[in-house]
């Protein structure tokens, strides 16, 4: 009976779709680059990255906006980086990812220790609050968990629908399926190959910075060092269960943030006195082994995906 | 397209390559090329593999930029090395590998290009009926919503062929249009073919195969070793001057005398694997037997089972009257089955492991090493010896294998194999790709196995190679194999109703 | 752009791409450095001079050192054979853990057999934790990358569990610490008197054996051929899944190697800061030692190098130890595109 009550209570709900937000975001990202065929896995880094750039810029004086823009573009540089190693050069992306992750988190802890050298404590900035939409925000249930959320949130599910259209209904999006399908099917045609893959890693490191900024600037108001534990890695996982779909990567994210939430909720119950906490922190990794365990069978991979296109090689 | 508005000139023609030079480091892939092509006419691109057809095409098509010459289409100089400015001059080219996304629908694929990257729709219903009309006219019929992973072979190529026809081109390239289809569907390819000129349109079409250059070709231009080495109106020659001036005067196949059948060395019965249907066949020794049959219909399959890649669903297989217990890949070598792989780059060889590396690859465990520790001396006398008997140009058996020609590749492959004196042997496209020089030394050895006593499968798309090698011919179509016909018993056009699957229909 | 490979490169190209990859890790250093404040040559001075100044800083590179040859090395064997173990830290810990359960009095046996009855119970430790990835790889084609990032999470709060529960030490104080090994359990000093233990020799041989294996074993040769065309390989009758799977041992034996001699030589119990990302720096160490079993010695020496003399730099002057870290990253992926241009040129088409 426990377990009902908090299924039906909004709060739990609102608090699944806060947690739901920078997975949404990150996840987006990295099903964009793969797409093209470009696997990323930058993305812990990026975030670390763009969690740090958007709050750091916000404390320094800018606008919330203006923070979010600067963690988008900085993960935008490291995709840059990213994508000139991994597209034309075509080195190895598990490598050319991991070196990204170390070098973005590096840069970054490097960064608040200059900037900040003397801190004890991280300082606090005036993160984004939520915002009821009218009307909706009064329907029950679904409008205290899906319409009274930061502005970010909703950036989050409008960035989901707009990457689905894009993909599926542009001729943009035509060409980066195509270049992840078979990269060769769009050189003939006369586009480059090269500038669609670079282009879809730039623009999904991007919002996984943008993903990695909700931390510090919707669901926290500060960056500690370890704050994105391995939320790069889950959503990596997220994307293969979405089977490289917007909208199925979405639910998925909701999904998973719901058995987050449930756990936090459970371990504050009766429950947490008897199982270690640590068993309830795990669950989120363990849950995502086993998705990608279970859509292993699936066949909805890009067929390119990890494989580099040099045209005209002999 | 000024030349096409003043269309009646028959001067001026729509393309024109002018002393195309192309190097590859130290090779020459093109010397000194100039051709022109006119409007309604079809000129044939003929010459071995290897001989720069392909180069030529990526050039004129703006994959490559050459070293030195020109390309103009209708007048205008092409700029190098843009594909983008080739389509746009009314250029469109028929990929011997196919240039689909598998995922797609078969209107995505036409479509895409086509439209402009910042446009916020992709149009469907215009670009689905702009397709129907052009298949209806050009009779490529085909699902414009259908997945095109879900497409047979000559389906695919006719998206291929809609995809350049919706671009409007004026003038089509087709890269070996005809290795992948039937006899019957290379007819309905000519007939498509014929309709496009009639059009207006203009045709480079490249083949090895002589007399389908004879059948639709106006004007012939042969390449040997990167040059023009002949050009002929097609009234004015004929395939045995053609074939002569393609390899120059190099030596001819190997005969293949007949020799009696010897005794059964590898049956299969009802034999069911992968796409394979109830297949029966037998390997006699001494004898070639060749399966006919357009690629991607079971021929990787049939070969898979034998070199013990693949195992029995259901059915029986025996070598030399044995059932093997257990049938994978080391078990085939034990048992004597040598194998010459379809792709010699992906599952013949290692492309950073060196000769005597790639040598010993399947015999380093038996042969070259005691209790778990490598011989790596006696591994490189094996190798220089194989370097040595089978004429494998190489630097030295220290050389990574990536850096040999595919001649030579498929040389020190082949050497790898009957230097253990298989009583089988698989070889599964064994000339795929090679200089007439090499294919006649493959061809040479694997006949002089067959007099030793091999039992050879000899796996070819190329019907001319089953028909002048084998003892015996099996057609395999969609993983189901005909009965045996003995050399000769058949004509091509028989062979070709086998191919199409419709002598399966009679039998059962 | 077309990349076209070399065929026979001079030993100018192979050296130089390298060389200048390390530079240019060290000029990205000097400007960060710069831009926090530091003078550049004062900042590389204070760093060699940190680790290798004194004999004292030279032993501590050199312990330092010990923990990255072995994850140095399980990263290398199986990144020879594309298996993408990014997992060492889990493995490390692993080894660690079973140091401890056995290493506290459990076996109350004399050192010449408890010593390598740890070393052997820790790398199998290690070995198992890789294949559970490894065999999800091989049975269902799931990316051992993520998987294996995954697991590190997931045992460390394992780790962490054990650290407050079954393993927690009664005289702790409260802290999550493990009891002390039993002194059979230590791994002694290989010279009295000097701060350097049996850990250190214990990694050389180790990379030694490797290095036979690699080259001189019919395993060596099985898991080159996976790693470079698993389809040539199967092909060829090499049982593809049972070699990753005896390469995920190999790998994660050594990993753990490590965690045995950094508890039983170094700390001589175990702490969740066990290990500040040996795992992870290990990637960096075998891609700087392009994968080579002995040329992981040098780069771990390097590297330690790196991290001994920034951690004194930085009391010194107060720029962050993180130059260590970023220098580190981009000398991995300058690296890796050095590798490149020692076998390809660029040229237009």
């Amino acid at each position: 009976m426990e377990l009902l009550d908090i299924l039906l209570s909004a709060s739990f709900w609102a608090a699944a779709i806060r947690i739901a937000s920078p997975l949404i975001f990150a996840t987006i990202g990295e099903l964009i680059c793969e797409r093209a065929g470009v696997l990323n896995l930058g993305i812990e880094g990026i975030m670390v990255a763009g969690a740090f750039a958007g709050w750091i810029s916000v404390w320094a004086g800018l606008p919330l906006w203006g923070g979010v823009a600067v963690a988008l573009i900085v993960g935008m540089a490291f995709g840059l980086l990213h994508s000139v190693l991994s597209v034309p050069f075509g080195l190895s992306q598990h490598v050319v990812g991991v070196g990204i992750t170390l070098l973005a988190t590096s840069v970054t802890f490097y960064t608040y220790r200059v900037v900040l050298p003397e801190v004890s404590s991280p300082p606090k900035i005036e993160a984004f609050q939520p915002f009821e939409i009218p009307l909706f925000s009064d329907i029950p249930l679904l409008g205290p968990a899906l319409f009274s959320q930061t502005p970010l949130t909703y950036a989050a599910f409008v960035m989901a629908g707009l990457t689905a259209f894009v993909l599926f209904r542009t001729p943009l999006g035509l060409a980066v399926r195509a270049a992840g399908e078979n990269p060769s099917a769009v050189a003939a045609q006369g586009l480059s190959v090269t500038a669609i893959r670079m282009g879809a890693v730039i623009v999904g490191s991007g919002l996984m910075a943008v993903g990695g900024a909700f931390l510090t600037m919707s669901a926290f108001d500060s960056f500690f060092f370890d704050m994105v534990g391995g939320r790069g890695w889950i959503c990596i996982a997220l994307v293969v269960f979405g089977a490289w779909r917007p909208g199925k990567a979405l639910l998925g994210a909701i999904l998973f943030a719901a058995f987050d939430a449930l756990q936090i909720r459970v371990q504050q119950a009766s429950l947490g006195t008897v199982i270690p906490y640590q068993i309830f922190l795990m669950m989120p990794y363990v849950l995502s082994i086993l998705a990608l365990v279970l859509m292993s069978r699936s066949a909805q991979v890009p067929a390119a995906l990890m494989v580099p296109f040099n045209k005209g090689t002999r | 397209m000024s030349a096409l508005e003043t269309g009646a000139e028959r001067a001026d023609p729509v393309l024109r390559m002018q002393g195309i030079t192309k190097r590859f480091g130290s090779v020459t892939a093109n010397e000194d090329i100039s051709f022109s092509l006119h409007k309604g006419e079809v000129i044939a691109l003929l010459g071995e593999n290897g001989a720069g057809k392909t180069t030529l095409m990526n050039i004129l098509f703006g994959q490559y930029s050459a070293d030195k010459g020109v390309v103009e289409a209708f007048g205008t100089p092409l700029p190098a090395g843009a594909p983008r400015a080739a389509l746009d001059a009314g250029v469109g080219m028929v990929h011997q590998h196919f240039t689909l996304a598998d995922n797609l629908t078969v209107w995505e694929n036409i479509a895409l290009g086509t439209q402009e990257l910042g446009a916020f729709s992709l149009r469907p219903a215009r670009v689905k009926a702009k397709t129907r009309d052009l298949s209806a006219r050009f009779h490529l019929t085909v699902d414009p919503d259908a997945r095109v992973g879900a497409l047979t072979v000559g389906e695919r190529q006719r998206v291929e062929i809609l995809k350049a026809l919706y671009r409007e081109a004026k003038v089509l390239i087709l890269d070996e249009p005809t290795a992948v289809l039937t006899p019957q569907e290379t007819d309905a390819l000519f007939a498509t073919l014929r309709e496009a000129i009639s059009m207006g349109l203009s045709i480079v079409f490249i083949s090895h195969k002589l007399h389908e250059v004879m059948a639709i070709a106006h004007r012939v231009l042969v390449l040997r070793h990167g040059r023009l080495v002949a050009e002929r109106e097609i009234g004015d020659t004929n395939a045995e001057e053609l074939a002569s001036i393609m390899v120059g005067g190099e030596v001819r196949a190997p005969e293949v005398p007949a020799l009696p059948a010897g005794p059964a060395l590898l049956t299969l019965t009802g034999a069911t694997a992968g796409v394979l249907q109830d297949v029966d066949l037998t390997l006699n020794a001494g004898q070639i037997t060749g399966i006919a049959g357009v690629s991607g219909n079971g021929q990787g399959a049939l070969s898979d089972l034998i070199s013990g890649v693949l195992t029995l669903q259901s059915g029986e297989m025996q070598i030399a009257g044995q059932t093997p217990t257990h049938w994978d890949a080391r078990t085939a070598i034990a048992h004597g089955v040598g194998r010459i792989p379809e792709d010699r780059h992906k599952a013949g060889t290692i492309a950073d492991f060196d000769l005597t590396e790639n040598a010993i690859l399947e015999t380093y465990q038996t042969d070259f090493s005691r209790a778990g520790w490598m011989d790596w001396t006696k591994a490189r006398r094996h190798t220089e010896h194989l370097i040595q008997t089978y004429d494998v140009r190489c630097p030295g058996p220290d050389t990574p294998i990536r850096l040999l020609s595919g001649g030579n590749m498929q040389k020190l492959i082949l050497g790898r194999v009957l230097e253990e004196n298989p009583q089988i042997i698989v070889a599964n496209q064994p000339v795929r790709g090679l200089d007439i020089g090499a294919v006649n030394y493959v061809h040479s050895r694997l006949a002089a196995a067959r007099e030793s006593g091999s039992a050879i499968l000899l796996i070819s798309e190329d019907l001319d190679e089953i028909m002048k090698l084998s003892d015996k011919i099996h057609v395999i179509s969609e993983g189901r194999l005909s009965p045996a016909f003995l050399r000769g018993a058949l004509s091509v056009a028989e062979i070709g109703k086998w191919m199409a699957g419709q002598g399966f229909a009679h039998a059962s | 752009m077309r990349l076209e490979p070399i065929s026979q490169p001079s030993l100018q190209r192979r050296l130089l791409p390298p060389t200048l990859a390390i530079l240019a890790s060290f000029a990205i250093a000097a400007l960060l450095a710069q831009i926090a404040g530091g003078n550049p040559f004062a900042v590389f001075d204070l760093i060699f001079k940190g680790a290798l100044g004194s004999k004292f800083a030279l032993l501590e590179t050199l312990n330092r050192a010990t923990p990255l040859i072995f994850t140095g090395l399980a990263v290398a064997v199986a990144f020879r054979a594309k298996l993408w173990n990014i997992g060492a830290e889990a493995q490390l810990y692993a080894g660690a853990v079973i140091t401890v359960v056995l290493g506290t009095g459990a076996l109350a046996w004399p050192a010449p057999v408890l010593l390598p009855t740890l070393a052997i119970g820790a790398a199998l430790a290690g070995a198992i934790v890789l294949l559970i990835p490894a065999m999800l790889k091989t049975r269902f084609g799931v990316d051992e990358v993520v998987t294996t990032l995954l697991f590190n999470f997931i045992f460390l709060l394992f780790v962490s569990y054990l650290l407050e529960g079954p393993l927690k030490d009664p005289m702790g104080m409260g802290w999550p610490k493990s009891a002390r090994l039993i002194p059979e359990a230590r791994l002694p000093r290989i010279v009295e008197g000097l701060r350097l233990h049996w850990g250190f020799a214990l990694a050389l041989i180790c990379a030694v054996v490797v290095w036979v294996i690699d080259r001189k074993t019919t395993l060596g040769f099985e898991m080159r051929a996976v790693g470079q065309n698993p389809e040539a390989a199967a092909f060829a009758g090499i049982p593809v899944a049972k070699v990753i799977l005896k390469t995920a041992l190999l790998s994660g034996g050594l990993a753990a190697m490590g965690g045995f001699s950094e508890v039983a030589g170094l700390k001589g119990s175990l702490t969740l800061d066990l290990s500040p990302g040996f795992g992870y720096t290990g990637i960096v160490v075998a891609m700087l030692a392009l994968l080579n079993p002995l040329g992981v010695v040098a780069a771990a020496l390097f590297v330690a190098i790196i991290f001994v003399g920034a951690d004194s730099m930085s009391r010194a002057i107060g720029v962050p130890t993180y130059l260590a870290d970023i220098m580190l990253a981009s000398a991995l992926l300058l690296m890796v595109l050095a590798i490149l241009f020692t076998k390809f040129r660029v040229r237009r088409d």
